[in-house]
């Protein structure tokens, strides 16, 4: 077959037929995706894309507006150069490509973003169970209506306050495990009469004979409400304020919403990317196989590939941190690898996966994990040897750094399960959750932050606390406690 | 199944209303910042965009996150040389905060550049002055577009009909003429050979003649050597000539906050003649007891000592209207003073403006600087000047903050503009 193109230019048509070709190899490896929507924009229109996390609607707030500046500022200076490509999770799925690129990136974008990430945000579960993709794009029409409406009715800065609190709690504005559904009052009725039936079967008389108890009243926490400690501040905040109005419950629940959308896409930011890199990889690798594709594409490909999955070493003066790009295809291509061309190490380690069919264990993979499993699962001593990753300890009382564990023997499980670690949401995000609100008292609201091997709450957490009060309307406690022991930071701020 | 859609038309400037609200929300700091803008910058460079430093505490989001301290384990690519138990020296700073992509961003404050119009909004907004007066010095004067014959090359919108249809008619007669006596000279040949009896010849002629009929036949009505386009060409707008003097009084008494209003008095004065004339020409006088003509640096930023002699600027600048700006210049006066004169000189500088220089100027405009305690006392120089208005091309102001200064060219926009 001969090349779809040569050079750089490209146009609608070519587009269509790269498109194409990059669809039928998805179909070969047994990718399945939502429809695709593509649309080509100029490099201002993706400047106003990143502002807003690549939302083509959103509501006005003036954070949106500081995002803009500072990434047109970077952009100016050269500092930062855009991305060719930004996908949402939606259906049809969207990817935005710049006018201003090749024919190699267009269709490196197609196989990236159309392919790569359409497929993972089809088949991940946390992806399934937390956004309807069906239903987003609608959601934020409605939303910016609804604050624009709500801007007008009572003013610019009533809105920016309550937004402004919001998005102060929007990483305690999310649910981590899907709330039973209501029953129905036939569903209602059957539970109780199977109570009264498990009571009736477990009677015994014996029972009766014990002698009285004098009932204790019961300490005051566990009558307390909320029973359980609630994680989910806005959610909290949005049902049982006793102050808000309606307006401005319904802002509290969009923005909770957003928070929920967006909380699959922290969680497995690095399975996401490092799933659309192999696959980008695979499909060009495999449409320069079937010559769909010249060798100088295959330069260029292979060079903007290259400069994704760079990974400084934590010295160099271009370290930013672990490249989720980097890690995450090595993730993928090494299970590939173990898969087809197992050695005695990957036979011992990964008894279960050496020489199987690598399509479906990846599909398994994709679908299955968040970051911090997928780690743990599928890390392999190679790729540690490969990265050469090392752990270092941080410890307060110590005035010096120590290496806890590197990448040999003895330390491949350590380093694995500390990098899982530092993926999960325990250690990213604070657990501070709501164990009291004084309903019949001063309205007060307690919160408590458990504090794990005295690692303590940043500065700022009074401004949150600020802004919680604003919207509560009633006092707000925030204790931190550790061990089951009150920890002595409590800020309070009264009404 | 691909679904291809074409954006880059629509939905520009998605991110406008975001960025004034954000603009909106930090007014004061940003007026803070065009504030020393204006102060660090030159006069005729007053219109232009600035740079805008925010510190970063200001404009940061807060949330709940992890802060330093406590006990934690990091995982790091790239080691050379260590092994399980070596100890690292604690780097400071930074290094063992970032554990995600940071962007790189190590300065304090959040720089942002303002574009030019909305620094002339900020820096109109802080002199109060009223929409109309906005519009007026905010506009950029572009050069006219005049008619300018006609072009054989243009858009299809400038094309001139009836010009075109006259080249294209002159270019078929022309042609057709010359056609014609080609076909009569021919006919004449094919008439004697065939009279001659030379069947080839006429054959021949026969061939040349119907091809010569047909190349009439086939003239083109219009030709792309006929069309013409309308020409335009850019023309700048005629112009006309001013001179402004600036004088200031730079003894000691005045001080920095005096020196900005005079500033601000000076700019604005200069944007509205930037407006309507040409070219503008700036000179600089600041006078103790005696006047000198500076540039602007140490205009605005040198301190002397002295007493106040106002009649020694008032000669230095008609000394040099004199030599430089003796025709064809219209010259305006601005002068900013606290109006401490003493003696005779309050009354000699007045009649000086009445006889010399007020009917050679155009308009001379007098900025007191007085501080709020001695509003009630009128200075020596005031009471001296306010004869002069009378004479209709004087207008003269006291002023202690910035909003003050707009009324005294309300006068000025009422008869210039």
């Amino acid at each position: 077959m001969s090349p779809l193109s040569q050079g750089a230019d490209w146009d609608f048509d070519l587009i269509e037929r790269y498109d194409a070709a990059i669809a039928q190899t998805a179909a070969e490896f047994g990718l399945d995706t939502y429809p695709n929507q593509v649309e080509i924009i100029t490099s201002e229109q993706m400047l106003d894309a990143y502002a807003m996390s690549g939302l083509p609607v959103g509501y006005p707030h003036w954070s949106y507006g500081k995002e803009f500046i500072r990434n047109e500022q970077a952009y100016r200076r050269g500092m930062q150069g855009l991305a060719y490509e930004i996908v949402i999770n939606s259906n049809p799925c969207i990817a935005y490509l710049m006018e201003e690129n090749t024919m190699v990136t267009q269709a490196l974008v197609i196989a990236h973003a159309c392919y790569g990430h359409n497929s993972f945000f089809k088949g991940n579960h946390l992806f399934r169970q937390w956004t309807a993709a069906d239903g987003i794009l609608d959601y934020l029409i409605f939303a910016r209506r609804y604050v624009m409406e709500c801007e007008e009715r009572h003013g610019a800065a009533a809105v920016e306050d309550v937004l402004d609190a919001c998005h102060a709690l929007m990483t305690h504005g999310v649910d981590r495990y899907p709330r039973p559904a209501p029953l129905t009052l036939k569903a209602e009725t059957a539970r109780l009469a199977d109570r009264v039936a498990h009571r009736e079967r477990q009677f015994n008389d014996l029972w009766r004979t014990l002698p009285e108890r004098s009932h204790q009243t019961q300490c005051g926490a566990s009558t307390g409400f909320p029973a359980d400690p609630q994680e989910n501040i806005l959610y909290f905040v949005e049902k049982y304020s006793p102050r808000l109005e309606p307006w401005q419950r319904e802002l509290v629940r969009i923005v909770r919403k957003l928070a929920q959308y967006f909380y699959p896409q922290a969680h497995t930011k690095l399975m996401n990317e490092g799933w659309a890199t192999f696959w980008h990889y695979t499909i060009v690798n495999r449409l320069h196989e079937k010559g769909l594709v010249d060798d100088a594409f295959m330069l260029e490909f292979l060079k903007s590939h290259t400069d994704v999955i760079t990974q400084p070493g934590f010295d160099s003066s271009a370290y930013a941190g672990l490249n989720p790009y980097a890690l995450g295809f090595a993730l993928f291509a090494d299970l590939r690898r173990i898969c087809e061309a197992p050695d005695a190490e990957d036979r011992e380690w990964f008894p279960n996966l050496a020489g199987s069919d690598w399509r479906t264990t990846l599909d398994f993979a994709m679908r299955n994990f968040k970051d911090e499993s997928f780690m743990v699962q599928y890390l392999s001593p190679r790729l540690m040897r490969e990265f050469r990753l090392f752990a270092i300890a941080d410890h307060e009382d110590e005035d010096v750094l120590t290496v806890d564990s590197i990448h040999d023997e003895h330390g491949y499980r350590r380093v694995r399960k500390l990098l899982a670690q530092q993926h999960a949401h325990e250690t990213r995000v604070p657990d501070v959750q709501v164990v009291r609100y004084d309903r019949d008292g001063d309205r007060s609201l307690t919160l408590r932050y458990v504090r794990q091997r005295g690692r303590p709450l940043t500065e700022a957490a009074a401004q949150v606390v600020a802004h919680l009060r604003r919207l509560w309307g009633f006092t707000v406690r925030l204790e931190s406690w550790e061990n089951d022991i009150c920890v002595g930071d409590v800020t309070e701020c009264r009404a | 199944m691909l679904h291809l859609i074409d954006r880059r038309e629509n939905g520009r400037g998605k991110s406008t209303g975001n960025r004034e609200r954000f603009l909106r929300r930090y007014k004061a700091q940003i007026q803070e910042s065009v504030k020393s803008l204006v102060g660090e910058r030159h006069l005729a460079d007053m219109e232009r965009g600035g740079e805008v430093r925010i510190l970063r505490k200001d404009i940061s989001e807060p949330s709940f996150g992890f802060g330093r301290g406590g006990d934690r384990e990091l995982v790091l690519p790239g080691n050379r040389e260590y092994v399980a138990g070596d100890t690292i020296p604690r780097p400071e700073g930074s290094r063992d905060g970032s554990t995600g992509g940071s962007d790189g961003e190590t300065q304090d404050a959040f720089v942002f550049s303002l574009s030019r119009e909305e620094f002339m909004q900020i820096f109109f907004d802080d002199l109060e002055l009223p929409n109309l007066a906005r519009t007026h010095l905010g506009r950029t004067e572009r050069p006219k577009s005049v008619r300018a014959g006609f072009a054989t090359t243009g858009v299809p919108a400038n094309l001139a009909v009836v010009r075109t249809l006259t080249q294209a008619f002159a270019r078929r007669r022309a042609l057709r003429s010359v056609l014609a006596r080609e076909a009569e000279a021919l006919e004449a040949e094919f008439a004697t050979a065939v009279a001659a009896g030379g069947a080839e010849t006429a054959a021949q002629t026969y061939a040349e003649l119907g091809h010569v009929q047909r190349r009439r036949a086939a003239l083109p009505f219009l030709d792309e050597s006929d069309l013409r386009y309308r020409n335009r060409v850019l023309r700048p707008e005629p112009i006309a000539r001013a001179v402004m003097f600036c004088l200031m009084d730079v003894s000691g008494s005045m001080d920095e906050d005096k020196k900005d209003l005079a500033k601000r008095f000076f700019t604005l004065l200069y944007l509205f003649l930037t407006r309507k004339y040409g070219e503008v020409d700036l000179v600089f006088i600041c006078h103790t007891d005696n006047a000198e003509e500076v540039d602007e640096e140490r205009f605005f930023h040198e301190t002397r000592s002295g007493g106040t002699v106002v009649f020694a600027a008032l000669e230095l600048a008609d000394r040099i209207r004199a030599d430089r700006y003796a025709s064809d210049w219209n010259v305006y006066v601005a002068q900013a003073s606290d109006g401490d004169a003493f003696g005779a000189d309050p009354a000699r500088s007045a009649r000086f403006l009445r006889e010399r220089l007020l009917p050679a100027a155009r308009y001379y405009t007098y900025l007191e600087l007085a501080a709020p305690e001695s509003w009630e006392r009128v200075s020596t120089l005031w009471a001296e000047y306010e004869s002069l208005v009378a004479t209709g091309n004087f207008a003269m102001r006291r002023a202690n903050e910035r909003m003050q200064i707009y009324p005294v060219f309300r006068e000025l926009f009422r008869k210039e503009s």
